[in-house]
């Protein structure tokens, strides 16, 4: 694996008046690294994400996401990222084609690049039949793998996943995890943040949040073995134990 | 400028792919257009008298016919009884009561001057003066006539009289509907163009798909574009449709120049879809914005000078209604399209509106940028 | 009893923990009857107009400065052509022009007949007829007024009472009407509103699982907003007496009970609503498609009910606003009794008892 670097952050912080939602982050993302993002409901996890992805301010700190700075060129990191949030996001009352298409033509993708690319897409996710068919009408399973290709269709350097398979079936879980593996082995950088700790067992290196710090940050291997556990799951809960803040 | 493209060949599909929207679109605003000015007419006319005749004799008679047959007025009742008159006025069963007293004629030649007793039922205060008006006008006429008839030869009539010969331009035959069509269709272009626009930004919002063009790289004005020009070819679609309505259903061709009316609609929906943008950025839901929306609209509504003129009100409400871009452009729609004012007439309106329209965008951009 | 209790409490603490419920309860009625009932009126004061005086003699002086004395009017003098008075018209400058001819005093004297010409602005059509009506009132007062002493032959002179309203007030004409609408939309939106939204988060399924009969829980949902309503009853009245200067002259006993009638009415529609609906938005939607557009049209306040087709005659029967101005017109501004309203008391009465059986009965449908 290259040793490239794609995001780094140094002291990243964000306050909401006195409550300090993310506390001096400090860490750095390889190029076509799987990275996982964990921590307990209200542990900073996403509004550390909507930093990186330019959605947010950060109040102190740097950050270095695909080479450009979050405080000053936030157009430029959105150009290179893409983003799939916990809540499902593409237009329902589009069609699949059509949202591939929307998509593509706001990252300036060229007509004919769109027509490549949603063919490929609809063949890979094996959705010919649907293809004209209203976003609606899909499960909730392949809409989240139409939401993740869709996310990375003009070929980001990171793709930021927020929760991406919540409320999902083990078996799409699995299918999910191959496309993100995919897209890992195209050279696109993977930052997931994630409630199942199997998952967390799928990624490169995983960090742990813990009332807005960064508590842990390894391979999951290393970690079992920091906190001498048998599973992801003792590691969690050994650390969230010092939570202090409430869920939500 | 290509995202923009993208942008709006989205909302469009979206547009036509909603069930509900032609139905917006066409059915809605015909509905209104048919129903609006029919139950909005205000023309005063079947006025309910009764008539009390303790006289019974020729000139009460006279005077009778002559009013009932005048057209503006509907026999409530014709009775002997003062109690029976004053009931009608109580349950609204009469709007005016003509009492003849007992030896009416028989006075009016010995005396040469007799009174009659009118009551009216001035809770509408407009229709009370209205109808009083008609009817002392007849009672006048009556009795010019009466005194030609009366006056013997030899004796002339020394009392000199001056008419007043009224002639109401524009509109000379006071339809009502007239007055009214071209303000409805003002309050329509506001409800389906104006205010969807907000309900469109919201429900993005509350789909979470605004995350999501947030993080791309199009920028906010472009965003904001994608969005507004849709709405604009939405309003001029319905005005389109609702000028043809009133052209086709009730007569009414723009006397002035048509130009002149897109023009200001123009400047009108910039207004409006500021004003639009603006509660999108105060509302998280869909929910919050419909009553901020219920609750401005209910106002544009009874204050804009689609219902009660705006001269009549007090002079603070004057300064509030001239704040809402509605009221001037319903005043517009009035002055082109019934008086023929061309755009000089209109100038300070143009002005107006589209200074309302400056500070509504402005505002609204800035609460947007710092929303996000 | 215990359980009605408990439930009734529940719905009190839902509407108070929600400022913005209690904007809408509170402030949007009090802003609602303080901006209509100044702001709604028809009366005309100060209308703009010109005199074109092509005499300039003492007659027309004498009736210009009638018209000059008079409220309705703000005069002012220009000789102006007729396509000047267009021009006029068409930049919504004036509203009216009264034209003397050249002779008009040598006329009136030596012919004993002269005329003038009144042109109205007659795109709003109520407003040219009442301006031009004024008019004609004070010069036939003029003439009447030029030979004192030598009366007229033969005279019948007209001796008018204004009832209820002398000053021909806008206020007394507006503010019922505004006061049927203001109970019945905050009352059916809100009720409405309240229910699909217990519908929406699924907390009415734990409701309707549990032991309380759906009675129970409709009557719960209701009583807040009666007692709320009527507090809001008793704002509006101070508001409308002290404020708008309308009086009540019949029994406020009275006024208090049929208004108590409208504000059940407009919650068993809401009730009503709420069964059909299972949105909060589409809630919200019936009830201002529903009820704001026939009460502001339809119940005679704004145009009269007679001068529409009959067809929306008979539908505005279906109206309960159209039956409480009535009501409050002859209880509030007429001072009459129950005696002259038994009937549209029990026309609301009745709605109030359909609308609540039916939405009875569409609960119980859904239950099973």
């Amino acid at each position: 694996m290259s040793k490239e670097i794609v995001i780094r952050t140094n002291k990243l912080t964000k306050r909401f008046d006195d409550f300090v939602a993310v506390d001096e982050i400090t860490f750095d993302v390889h190029k076509g690294e799987i990275f996982g993002f964990l921590g307990a409901n209200g542990a900073g996890k996403t509004t550390a994400m909507r930093m990186l992805c330019g959605l947010s301010i950060p109040t102190s700190g740097e950050a270095m996401v695909a080479g450009y700075d979050v405080f000053k060129q936030p157009d430029e990191i959105k150009q290179n990222i893409g983003y799939m949030s916990q809540k499902f996001s593409l237009y329902e009352d589009l069609s699949v084609k059509e949202n591939i298409e929307f998509y593509g033509g706001i990252y300036g993708l060229s007509n004919k690049q769109i027509k490549e690319k949603s063919g490929e897409l609809i063949e890979r996710l094996g959705l010919h039949n649907e293809a004209d068919k209203l976003v609606s009408s899909l499960p909730l399973g392949w809409k989240q793998k139409l939401s993740f290709s869709v996310a990375i269709v003009h070929q980001p350097k990171i793709v930021f996943l927020d929760e991406p398979t919540g409320g999902v079936d083990p078996a799409m879980r699995r299918q999910f995890w191959d496309l993100i593996y995919d897209a890992a082995d195209k050279g696109i950088t993977i930052f997931v943040t994630t409630h199942y700790l199997d998952e967390a067992e799928y990624c490169n290196r995983v960090s742990i949040m813990v009332d807005g710090k960064i508590e842990a940050l390894d391979s999951p291997e290393g970690l079992r073995k920091t906190f001498s556990a048998s599973n992801m799951d003792e590691v969690f809960y050994k650390l969230a134990r010092k939570a202090k803040r409430s869920a939500d | 400028m290509r995202a923009l493209r993208f942008l709006m060949q989205k909302e469009f599909r979206q547009m036509f792919r909603d069930k509900g929207f032609t139905g917006r679109l066409f059915i809605a605003p015909a509905i209104q257009l048919i129903l609006l000015p029919m139950a909005a007419n205000y023309t005063i006319k079947n006025i309910n008298i009764a008539i009390v005749d303790h006289d019974h004799s020729t000139v009460s008679q006279q005077l009778s016919n002559k009013i009932l047959s005048s057209g503006y007025f509907k026999l409530a009742d014709y009775t002997d009884f003062n109690s029976k008159a004053g009931a009608l006025i109580e349950n609204d069963k009469a709007d005016l009561v003509l009492e003849f007293p007992s030896g009416f004629e028989k006075n009016m030649i010995r005396e040469n001057n007799q009174k009659i007793a009118i009551q009216v039922n001035a809770i509408n205060g407009v229709k009370a003066s209205i109808g009083f008006g008609y009817l002392s006008g007849i009672i006048a006429d009556y009795n010019n006539n009466l005194r030609l008839q009366w006056i013997q030869p030899g004796r002339t009539n020394t009392m000199p009289t001056i008419d007043v010969v009224s002639s109401y331009w524009y509109n000379p035959s006071l339809t009502y509907y007239i007055y009214m069509v071209p303000a409805i269709l003002v309050s329509l272009i506001t409800g389906i163009a104006g205010l969807s626009a907000a309900f469109n930004i919201v429900k993005e919002k509350e789909m979470g798909t605004i995350e999501q063009i947030n993080v791309t790289p199009i920028k906010k004005y472009e965003f904001i574009l994608g969005k507004l020009i849709p709405f604009l070819a939405v309003g001029t679609v319905v005005f389109s449709f609702g000028l043809l309505f009133s052209w086709v259903i009730y007569g009414i061709k723009p006397l002035g120049n048509i130009a002149v009316l897109y023009l200001f609609m123009y400047v009108f929906l910039f207004a409006i879809l500021g004003f639009g943008l603006l509660i999108s950025t105060y509302s998280q839901t869909q929910q919050q914005a419909n009553s901020i929306m219920f609750l401005f609209m209910m106002v544009f509504n009874m204050m804009s000078g689609l219902y009660t003129p705006i001269d009549s009100m007090p002079g603070w409400a004057q300064v509030i209604t001239h704040l809402f871009p509605i009221s001037y452009f319903i005043d517009v729609m009035r002055m082109v399209v019934i008086k023929g004012s061309g755009i000089h007439d209109i100038r300070m309106h143009i002005l107006f509106v589209f200074l309302i329209g400056l500070v509504l965008n402005t505002w609204a951009v800035l609460n947007y940028r710092k929303t996000t | 009893m215990k359980q009605l209790l408990s439930f009734i409490r529940k719905e009190f603490i839902h509407v108070w923990r929600d400022p913005k419920t209690l904007v809408m309860l509170f402030g949007f009625p009090i802003v609602q009857i303080v901006l209509f009932g100044f702001a709604l009126t028809n009366e005309i004061k100060y209308a703009n107009i010109v005199v074109v005086d092509n005499a300039k003699d003492v007659a027309s002086q004498q009736i210009i400065n009638k018209i000059e004395g008079s409220k309705f009017f703000s005069v002012q003098k220009t000789l102006m052509t007729p396509s000047a008075i267009d021009a006029a018209f068409k930049e919504g400058k004036i509203k009216l022009a009264v034209v003397f001819p050249v002779n008009f005093n040598t006329d009136l004297l030596h012919l004993n007949k002269a005329s003038i010409q009144v042109i109205a602005d007659a795109s709003d059509p109520n407003t040219a007829t009442q301006l031009s009506s004024y008019i004609t009132t004070i010069v036939a007062d003029y003439q009447a007024q030029l030979s004192p002493t030598m009366s007229a032959p033969y005279s019948i002179v007209p001796e008018v009472r204004m009832l209820y309203n002398p000053d021909l007030k806008g206020a007394p004409n507006f503010v019922p009407g505004v006061m049927a609408m203001v109970l019945l939309l905050v009352c059916v939106m809100m009720t409405s509103v309240s229910i699909v939204r217990e519908k929406e988060l699924g907390t009415m399924e734990i409701l309707l699982v549990s032991p309380v009969k759906p009675l129970m829980v409709i009557i719960a949902k209701a009583i807040p907003y009666l007692v709320l309503s009527i507090v809001n009853l008793g704002v509006i009245l101070v508001l409308s007496v002290y404020a708008l200067d309308v009086p009540i002259k019949g029994s406020v006993l009275l006024l208090v009970f049929e208004s108590t009638l409208l504000i059940l009415t407009a919650l068993a529609l809401g009730l009503f609503i709420s069964t059909i609906t299972s949105s909060q938005q589409s809630a919200m939607f019936a009830s201002m498609l529903g009820m704001m557009l026939p009460t502001m049209l339809l119940s005679g306040y704004l145009f009269p009910i007679e001068n529409m087709p009959v067809v929306l005659q008979v539908i505005s029967n279906i109206v309960p606003a159209r039956w409480y101005y009535v009501i409050v017109k002859a209880v509030m501004l007429k001072g009459l009794g129950f005696a002259s309203i038994w009937k549209e008391t029990l026309i609301l009465a009745g709605m109030a008892v359909f609308f609540t059986g039916l939405s009875l009965r569409n609960f119980k449908i859904r239950l099973e």
